[in-house]
C-alpha cells in the first residue's frame, strides 16, 4: 500500500564553516569542555514539527515563498532527508524530478542517460529499452539520441528527463518545479502527459508557484512557511489562504469584477 | 527502488544492514554505472581504456628496469614483482583514495535521488575491479616474456581479490563517511597513501632486504611486518608470481577484513542518514 506519513518530522542542517568543518576544532574541544556559544556548529532548522498523512490517490499541491522549505519537504518525502527528530515513512516506488540535470552525464549519448535515469528510478534494464522507442518519439529528438548529451540544448535535455520520467510507472511522484526551459507547444505536450502519468501514480507531491498547474494536477495542498506547515487541506482553499485572493482554474468562469465606481 | 518500507528508526542495525543488502540488489546500476566510469575516463581517446594498461606497462618495465639496476638484481625477478606489485597497489590505492572521497565526489546524486549509500561504494570498488582486469593484460604478456614458477596455488589469487575487494568496500564506506563531515581528511588520506606506498614492498623486494646480511637493513625491512597492507599486497602477490604460500597473510587480512567490517557497521548505524545532510 502507497503511503507516506511523518510525524512531527524535524529536518535541521548543520553549517559547518571553513573553521568547524575540520579535525583540529573537535580534537580540540574535546579538551577543556564545551564552549557554550562560540563551540556550537550553526544550525539551520529547515523543517519544523511536520506531521502529514499521505494515503493512495492523494495529489497535494505545495506551495509556500522561497525558502519556507518546499524542496526540503519533498526531499524528506522522498527519503533523502531521515529527520533528524520525529519519523518519516515511506511506502512505495519514488520518482523524485527535482533537478532535471543531476544523474545526467554529458559526456554520454541521450539514449545511455535514458537507460541509466531509468535504472536510477528503480527500472531494469530491459524495462528501459522497451520504452526507449516511446520515448524518442515523445521527446521528438529523433537522431540526437545518439548525439552525446553536451550537444544538446537545455530544453532539449529537459525534454529527456521529462520523456523518461514520463515513461515509468512510479507509485510516488514527486515534482519540483524547473519546468520552464521547454517551448510552450511541448509544455502542452508534457502537460498531458504528466496528468495521464499523475493518474496511474498513487500519490502525487507536486511544488509549483503555477496556480494553473496546481489546480490541474492537485486537489489538495500544503501550504509550508518557515519550515512549518501553516495550513493543510483543499487546494482552493490553500491558495486563497497563500495568495491572498480568490483562485482560479483555467477555463473556469470568474464573477464579474465588482464594478469600480 | 527506494521501497522504505522499513519501520526501524533511522539509526538501528537494522536500516545499516538493509542499506548494504537494498544496495547489493541494484546491481544493475551500479554495474552499469562503473562500467561507464571507465568507458568515460578514456572517452574520444583512439585507444581507449587501453590507455590503463599501456601506461601501467610502462610505469612498471621502466621502474623494473631502475631498480634492477640500483638494487643488482636480475630483471626477470625484479620487473615481475613490481609489476604485479603495481596491479595490486592500483586496486588498493583506488579503494582508499577514491573512498574516502566518494560521497563528496557524488553529492549531486546523494541530494537528489533516494539511494542507499552503498550504492556508490560498490560501483567504486566495481571500477577498480574492472582497472584490475584490465591490467591483467599486462600481467599475462609479462608471463609470456618472463615465465613464473605458477602452480595451483594461483588459484589463490580469486579469494584474494575477493577479500582485496571486501576490505575495499568498508574503508570506502567508513572513509567516505567520515571524510564527508571532516573535509580535512581528503588531503590527509592522499598524502598517506603515496607515503603507503614507499612504506609497502612494491618496489623493493621483501624478502631479499629481510634476508639481508647487513642486521641494521634485515630489522628495519622486518617493520614492514606492521603495515596492514604488506599483507593485503602479499595474499594475491604471491600466488600471482608462484610464491610459497604465507598462512600468516591470511590470518592478519582475515582479521582486518572482521574488525574492520565490525567498525564500518557502527559507523553506518550511527551516521548513515547523517551523509546527505553533510554532502
Amino acid at each position: 500500500m502507497v503511503s507516506i506519513a511523518t510525524e512531527n518530522a524535524c529536518v535541521d542542517f548543520p553549517i559547518f564553516d571553513a573553521k568547524s568543518r575540520s579535525l583540529k576544532k573537535t580534537v580540540l574541544g574535546m579538551v577543556g569542555g564545551n564552549i557554550a556559544s562560540g563551540g556550537k556548529v550553526p544550525i539551520i532548522e529547515a523543517l519544523r514539527d511536520i506531521t502529514v498523512n499521505l494515503e493512495h490517490g492523494a495529489r497535494v499541491g505545495l506551495v509556500g515563498h522561497n525558502g519556507a522549505g518546499k524542496s526540503t519537504l519533498l526531499r524528506l518525502l522522498a527519503g533523502i532527508y531521515e529527520p533528524t527528530r520525529g519519523t518519516a515513512r515511506v511506502v512505495g516506488r519514488v520518482a523524485p524530478v527535482f533537478d532535471l540535470g543531476v544523474g545526467m552525464d554529458p559526456e554520454i549519448s541521450g539514449y545511455e542517460n535514458i537507460i541509466i535515469r531509468g535504472l536510477f528510478l528503480g527500472m531494469t534494464r530491459k524495462q528501459m529499452e522497451e520504452r526507449v522507442d516511446d520515448i524518442a518519439d515523445f521527446t521528438e529528438l529523433g537522431d540526437f539520441l545518439a548525439m552525446p548529451l553536451r550537444a544538446y540544448s537545455t530544453g532539449m535535455r529537459v525534454r529527456l528527463a521529462l520523456g523518461v520520467v514520463t515513461s515509468i510507472d512510479p507509485e510516488i511522484l514527486l515534482l519540483d518545479e524547473g519546468i520552464g526551459a521547454v517551448d510552450a507547444a511541448f509544455l502542452d505536450k508534457a502537460r498531458q502527459r504528466l496528468s495521464d502519468l499523475v493518474d496511474r501514480a498513487g500519490l502525487l507531491v507536486f511544488a509549483s508557484h503555477s496556480d494553473e498547474f496546481l489546480m490541474q494536477l492537485c486537489d489538495s495542498a500544503i501550504y509550508m512557511e518557515h519550515g512549518r506547515i501553516k495550513q493543510q487541506g483543499e487546494l482552493r482553499e490553500v491558495l486563497r489562504a497563500y495568495k491572498g485572493h480568490e483562485v482560479y482554474g483555467r477555463g473556469e468562469a470568474r464573477p464579474a469584477e465588482p464594478q469600480a465606481s | 527502488m527506494a521501497v522504505t518500507a522499513s519501520t526501524a528508526p533511522s539509526i538501528s542495525w537494522r536500516r545499516a544492514a538493509e542499506d548494504l543488502s537494498t544496495g547489493w540488489a541494484q546491481r544493475q546500476l551500479w554495474g552499469h554505472l562503473g562500467w561507464q566510469d571507465i568507458r568515460q575516463r578514456y572517452r574520444r581517446s583512439v585507444l581507449g581504456p587501453i590507455w590503463i594498461s599501456i601506461s601501467m606497462a610502462v610505469t612498471a618495465v621502466a621502474l623494473g628496469i631502475l631498480y634492477a639496476g640500483l638494487f643488482g638484481n636480475p630483471l626477470e625477478t625484479q620487473l615481475p614483482y613490481i609489476l604485479v606489485g603495481f596491479i595490486i597497489w592500483g586496486f588498493i590505492a583506488g579503494c582508499i583514495s577514491e573512498g574516502s572521497d566518494v560521497f563528496v565526489a557524488n553529492e549531486g546524486l546523494i541530494k537528489h535521488l533516494p539511494s542507499p549509500i552503498s550504492v556508490h561504494v560498490y560501483r567504486l570498488v566495481w571500477r577498480q575491479v574492472l582497472f584490475f582486469a584490465h591490467n591483467l593484460v599486462v600481467y599475462v604478456v609479462m608471463l609470456l616474456i618472463f615465465p613464473q614458477p605458477l602452480n595451483w596455488s594461483l588459484l589463490l589469487a580469486l579469494p584474494a581479490l575477493g577479500l582485496l575487494a571486501l576490505n575495499g568496500a568498508w574503508v570506502a564506506l567508513a572513509f567516505g563517511i567520515v571524510t564527508t563531515r571532516f573535509r580535512d581528511l581528503l588531503p590527509i588520506t592522499q598524502s598517506l597513501v603515496q607515503l603507503l606506498f614507499f612504506m609497502t614492498p612494491i618496489v623493493w623486494i621483501y624478502e631479499d632486504l629481510v634476508n639481508s646480511p647487513n642486521e641494521s637493513i634485515a630489522a628495519r625491512a622486518r617493520l614492514a611486518e606492521l603495515n596492514p597492507l604488506l599483507h593485503f599486497v602479499e595474499i594475491l602477490r604471491r600466488p600471482m608470481l608462484g610464491l610459497s604460500t604465507e598462512w600468516r597473510h591470511w590470518a592478519v587480512v582475515g582479521v582486518i577484513t572482521v574488525i574492520g567490517w565490525f567498525g564500518t557497521l557502527v559507523i553506518m548505524r550511527k551516521y548513515r542518514a547523517r551523509v546527505s545532510y553533510w554532502v
